[in-house]
C-alpha cells in the first residue's frame, strides 16, 4: 500500500512535539489571545501607530487615504518619494499591496519593470478604499509607507520579493523563527504554500537550520542557487528584542510577528498575526510543543531582555545544513 | 482553569439524554430499530371559518376503510363544540355543533391510516342511477353529440369514460365541449354526461399522500362503475388515466360536499400529513392517551408542526458530521454549515439529481460570476446579482427539465438559493486568489461533507431515532461539546506533518 507511506502515526507527531490545528486553536489562541485585542493586529494602520508609541521600528508612514475624495491628492503626497508601498489596512495574505520601486518622470515602476501612471495608482487606491481587498469587503483605508531597502546580505537568497522573518512570540518569549524566501514558483510572494522556501532559524544566532520547499527539505535557493547553509540574519538580537516587545504592545499571548531587515534602519516590524500558522514547525523540523510548555512555566512580568536571553539560551540548536557535505546534497 | 464544570455539563447531558431515551423505550415500547414495521399515515384536517355570532353546524366528510388503507384511530380537537360521528351508505361524517360562536374558529380532525396492501374496500353495490336534470337548448344537442362520439369510439364503460374525459379536457376538445364547459366544471360535466348515457359515475375527493406535506387540498377524481367487474374504477379527471395511484387516499366517495358549514363564512379545510413506521403490534394498539410531563414528545404537537420537526431534528446530525469532518479529519469546506443545507436539499431531490443539479448550478454560476468580477461591483451588490443569477439558472433548468420530461429536474428548486449564491461568491474569490486547485479542494470537501451528512440524515434508523427519541438531541449536544474540546491531531495533519518525522530516519 504505497499511499500509506505518505502518512504517519499520531504518536510519532506527539514525540516530535508537533502542535495540530485543534490544539493551537484551543490551548494557545483561545487561551492567550483575547478577542478584543484582535483589531490591533487586523488593522495594519492601528498596528503601525501603536508600534510607534512603543518605539518599535516600522517602515515610515508617508500618509493614509481614507476617503475617495482624498484619492485625488495622492500625487502631492507621493512627491519627493522615490519608492513606496501602498497597502490596504485590513488586507490579508498580501492582497492589494502595490510596490513602486522608483519614480521616473511621472511613471511609477514596479519591481517587475511594469510602468504605471498616476491614474493607475489612483485607481488602485480607490479599489482599496471600496474594500476590494479587505476581509468581507468592508470599506478600508489605504496606507502608504516608504519602500524597504532590504539588506544586501540577503539579496542572494531571494527572487524578486522581500524576504521576511516570522517569529512566534509566546507570552513575550520568542519561541521559534523562520525566514520566508520568495521564489519563481511562488511568483515573488513569500507564501509557503505557493512555493516560497521556508528556512528555520536558530533562535540563538539567527543562522539557518534547515530549508523547506513544498514541505520537502531543500538546501539551496531554487532560483539563485545560493547555499542556504551560509544564511545568517544580521542584527539578530535587535530583531528578537523588537519581536518580543510586541507582547507588551498588543497584550496577545500567542503572536506571529513578521519582520523585515532594512539596509539603513535595521529590523522593522511589518505586521502582526494573531493566528499564526503551523508551517513554522515544518521549516524548523521541530514541534512547538516543548518550547511552549517550557514558557508556560515561566513567571509573568519578566523584562524583554531577560525573555530574549532565556529563549536564546534554551532554544539554541545545531544547523542541519552544515553537517551534511555539499556534494552529497547536490546529488540528493 | 478547571475543566470540571465542562465535564459535569457533558456528563449531565449524556445521562439525561440516555435516561429519557430509555424511558421512552420502556414506557411507550418504541423500538430502537425501525425494523418489521407498518407504515402509518397521520393525516390532520384543519377547518377554518369565521362564525357569525350564532349557532354553527359543521359537517366534514371522513375517510373510511378502503383498498390499501385501514382507519386506525381518529381524534378531534374542538373546544366547546358538540361532536357526533354519522355514517350512512354514502360515507362517514363528523358533525360539530355549537349554539353560539363568533370570530375565527379552528376545528381539528386527525386520523391514523394504516397502509395495508391487502385491505379491501367494503362490498360495492351499484348505486341507483341518478337522473341528471335535462339540458336546455342548445346544450342538449351538444351533449348528445359528445356522448355519441365517445360511445362510438369505446367498447365498455371504462373506455367510454376515458374517451369522454379526453373529449372534455384533452387537445381533442371540440366546440361542443367548450360550449358545455360554460355551464359546468370539467369533472362534473363528465359525470353528468356519463349519467346521461346510463353509466353510473360520481365525483370523489382524494388526498395525495406525501410525507411532510402541509396545507394540502383534496383533489377531484371520477369513479365509474364497471358492470363487468362489479367494481368502481377510478379516473384522473384531467388525463383520463385509469387506476388509483398508490398514494391516493379517497376521502369522500358519496358525491357529497367535503365540508359544509352553516352559520359561518370563509370556511376552508386543509390537510397536513406525515408518515412514520410503527411496529406491527403497536400500530394496531394505540397509545397516545397519556399526556404527562414525562411524555414530553413532539408527537403531542399538531401534525403540521411534527412534519416540520422531523426535518429540524435531523439538522444536529448534519452538524455533528460537519464537526467530525472538520475537527477530526480536517476537511476544508466552503462555508461552515453550507454542506448541511445542501444535504437537506439532497433529501428532497434524492442524491444523484441533487449532485447533478448542484454541480450544474455552481458551475454556471461561477462562469457568470467571473464576468461580474470585471464590472468591479461592491460586495453586497455583487452577491445580490449572483442570487438573481442563481434564481435564473434554477428557473431555466427547471423549465428545461420539464420540457425534456425529466420530472426529477423539477426538484432543484429545493436548493437554498442564498446559500448557493454565497457558495459561488466564495468559490470565485478563492479561484482568483488561490487558483482552481483550492476551489477543487474546498468544493470537493464541501460536497463530500454534504454527501456524508445526507447519508447520515437520510438513514432510516437515524430518522427513526431522532424523531422518536428527543433525548438523542442531548447526547448529540454532549458529543459536539466533547469534539469542541479535542486538542489532538486531525487525520489530514498526519499527512501534512509527515516530512518532519521522516528526518529522524535520515540522520
Amino acid at each position: 500500500m504505497s499511499w500509506l507511506t505518505n502518512w504517519t502515526w499520531p504518536t510519532r507527531l506527539r514525540d516530535k512535539g508537533i502542535i495540530g490545528m485543534n490544539r493551537r486553536n484551543i490551548r494557545y489562541i483561545g487561551r492567550y489571545n483575547s478577542r478584543r485585542l484582535y483589531p490591533l493586529v487586523d488593522d495594519k494602520l492601528k498596528t503601525k501607530l501603536l508600534a510607534q508609541q512603543y518605539g518599535i521600528t516600522t517602515p515610515e508612514l508617508i500618509g493614509t487615504v481614507t476617503t475617495q475624495f482624498g484619492v485625488k491628492r495622492i500625487g502631492e503626497m507621493l512627491e519627493g518619494h522615490n519608492g513606496f508601498v501602498i497597502k490596504p489596512a485590513k488586507g490579508s495574505g498580501g492582497k492589494g499591496i502595490l510596490v513602486i520601486e522608483k519614480v521616473e518622470d511621472d511613471a511609477f515602476i514596479k519591481p517587475s519593470g511594469v510602468r504605471q501612471s498616476i491614474k493607475d495608482v489612483e485607481r488602485h487606491v480607490s479599489n482599496i478604499l471600496s474594500g476590494l481587498y479587505s476581509l468581507g469587503g468592508s470599506p478600508d483605508v489605504a496606507v502608504i509607507e516608504t519602500l524597504i531597502n532590504f539588506d544586501e546580505s540577503l539579496l542572494a537568497y531571494t527572487y524578486e520579493g522581500v524576504p521576511d522573518i516570522r517569529v512566534i512570540v509566546f507570552k513575550g518569549y520568542p519561541v521559534m523563527a523562520m525566514m520566508r524566501l520568495s521564489t519563481a514558483a511562488s511568483d515573488g510572494k513569500a507564501n509557503l504554500h505557493q512555493g516560497a522556501v521556508g528556512v528555520g532559524l536558530n533562535i540563538a544566532t539567527g543562522a539557518a537550520l534547515r530549508g523547506v520547499q513544498f514541505d520537502r527539505p531543500c538546501f539551496s535557493h531554487p532560483d539563485t542557487g545560493h547555499d542556504l547553509a551560509s544564511l545568517v540574519v544580521p542584527q539578530w538580537d535587535t530583531l528578537l528584542h523588537l519581536a518580543a516587545g510586541c507582547y507588551e504592545m498588543t497584550g496577545l499571548g500567542y503572536l506571529g510577528t513578521d519582520m523585515v531587515l532594512d539596509r539603513d534602519h535595521g529590523p522593522m516590524l511589518l505586521e502582526l498575526n494573531a493566528r499564526p500558522g503551523l508551517a513554522i514547525q515544518m521549516t524548523n523540523g521541530e514541534g512547538l510543543r516543548r518550547r511552549l510548555d517550557l514558557i508556560e512555566h515561566q513567571p509573568d512580568g519578566v523584562s524583554v531582555e531577560e525573555r530574549v536571553a532565556f529563549a536564546q539560551h534554551h532554544f539554541a540548536r545545531q544547523s542541519e545544513l552544515v553537517e551534511i557535505p555539499d556534494s552529497a546534497m547536490e546529488s540528493a | 482553569m478547571s475543566r470540571l464544570p465542562f465535564y459535569l455539563i457533558v456528563g449531565f447531558l449524556l445521562i439525561a439524554g440516555i435516561a429519557t431515551s430509555v424511558h421512552r423505550h420502556l414506557q411507550f415500547e418504541i423500538p430502537w430499530f425501525p425494523g418489521e414495521q407498518r407504515q402509518v399515515w397521520e393525516i390532520e384536517a384543519v377547518i377554518n371559518f369565521n362564525a357569525q355570532n350564532g349557532p354553527v353546524q359543521v359537517d366534514l366528510a371522513l375517510p373510511s376503510h378502503q383498498a390499501g388503507y385501514r382507519v386506525l384511530t381518529e381524534n378531534t380537537a374542538s373546544s366547546g363544540y358538540g361532536l357526533a360521528y354519522l355514517a350512512d351508505e354514502l360515507g362517514r361524517q363528523a358533525q360539530w355543533t355549537i349554539r353560539q360562536a363568533a370570530g375565527s374558529q379552528q376545528l381539528y380532525y386527525s386520523v391514523q391510516m394504516l397502509v395495508s396492501p391487502d385491505a379491501r374496500s367494503p362490498v360495492q353495490t351499484p348505486p341507483e342511477l341518478s337522473s341528471p336534470p335535462p339540458w336546455e337548448s342548445p346544450y342538449d344537442t351538444a351533449a348528445s353529440q359528445l356522448i355519441d362520439r365517445a360511445w362510438a369510439r369505446s367498447a365498455n364503460n371504462a373506455t367510454f369514460a376515458r374517451e369522454l374525459i379526453l373529449d372534455v379536457n384533452g387537445n381533442r376538445q371540440g366546440e361542443n365541449a367548450r360550449l358545455l364547459l360554460t355551464q359546468e366544471q370539467p369533472s362534473s360535466l363528465v359525470v353528468r354526461l356519463l349519467n346521461q348515457a346510463g353509466v353510473q359515475a360520481r365525483e370523489v375527493s382524494g388526498l395525495m399522500l406525501e410525507d411532510g406535506r402541509r396545507r394540502q387540498a383534496l383533489s377531484g377524481w371520477i369513479q365509474v362503475f364497471d358492470t363487468s367487474t362489479e367494481r368502481w374504477a377510478i379516473f384522473n379527471p384531467i388525463t383520463g388515466e385509469q387506476g388509483k395511484p398508490d398514494n391516493l387516499l379517497l376521502w369522500e366517495t358519496g358525491g357529497r360536499a367535503v365540508l359544509e358549514v352553516q352559520g359561518g363564512t370563509n370556511s376552508r379545510v386543509s390537510f397536513s400529513m406525515l408518515t412514520h413506521h410503527q411496529p406491527a403490534s403497536a400500530a394496531v394498539r394505540n397509545h397516545y392517551s397519556e399526556d404527562t410531563l414525562l411524555n414530553f414528545s413532539i408527537h403531542s404537537l399538531p401534525l403540521e408542526e411534527q412534519a416540520l420537526f422531523q426535518t429540524i431534528l435531523l439538522i444536529p446530525i448534519g452538524a455533528l458530521v460537519v464537526v467530525f469532518l472538520r475537527v477530526l479529519v480536517g476537511v476544508k469546506t466552503s462555508g461552515t454549515f453550507m454542506p448541511v443545507l445542501i444535504a437537506l436539499a439532497f433529501i428532497q431531490t434524492t442524491l444523484l439529481t441533487g449532485l447533478i443539479g448542484f454541480l450544474l448550478i455552481v458551475a454556471v454560476g461561477l462562469i457568470i460570476r467571473n464576468y461580474l468580477s470585471y464590472l468591479n461591483l461592491l460586495l453586497v451588490a455583487r452577491v445580490s446579482a449572483v442570487i438573481i443569477t442563481v434564481i435564473a439558472i434554477i428557473s431555466i433548468f427547471t423549465v428545461l427539465a420539464y420540457r425534456m420530461g425529466l420530472s426529477a429536474g423539477l426538484t432543484v428548486t429545493f436548493f437554498p438559493m442564498i446559500i448557493l449564491a454565497w457558495t459561488i461568491e466564495r468559490m470565485s474569490i478563492l479561484w482568483e486568489e488561490e487558483g482552481p486547485k483550492q476551489v477543487l479542494i474546498q468544493g470537493g470537501g464541501s460536497l463530500l461533507t454534504a454527501v456524508l451528512a445526507y447519508l447520515a440524515m437520510n438513514n432510516p434508523w437515524v430518522r427513526h431515532i431522532t424523531f422518536n427519541f428527543l433525548g438523542v438531541q442531548l447526547i448529540l449536544m454532549a458529543l459536539i461539546l466533547l469534539l469542541g474540546n479535542y486538542t489532538g491531531y486531525r487525520l489530514l495533519e498526519l499527512r501534512r506533518f509527515k516530512p518532519i518525522t521522516d528526518d529522524e530516519k535520515v540522520s
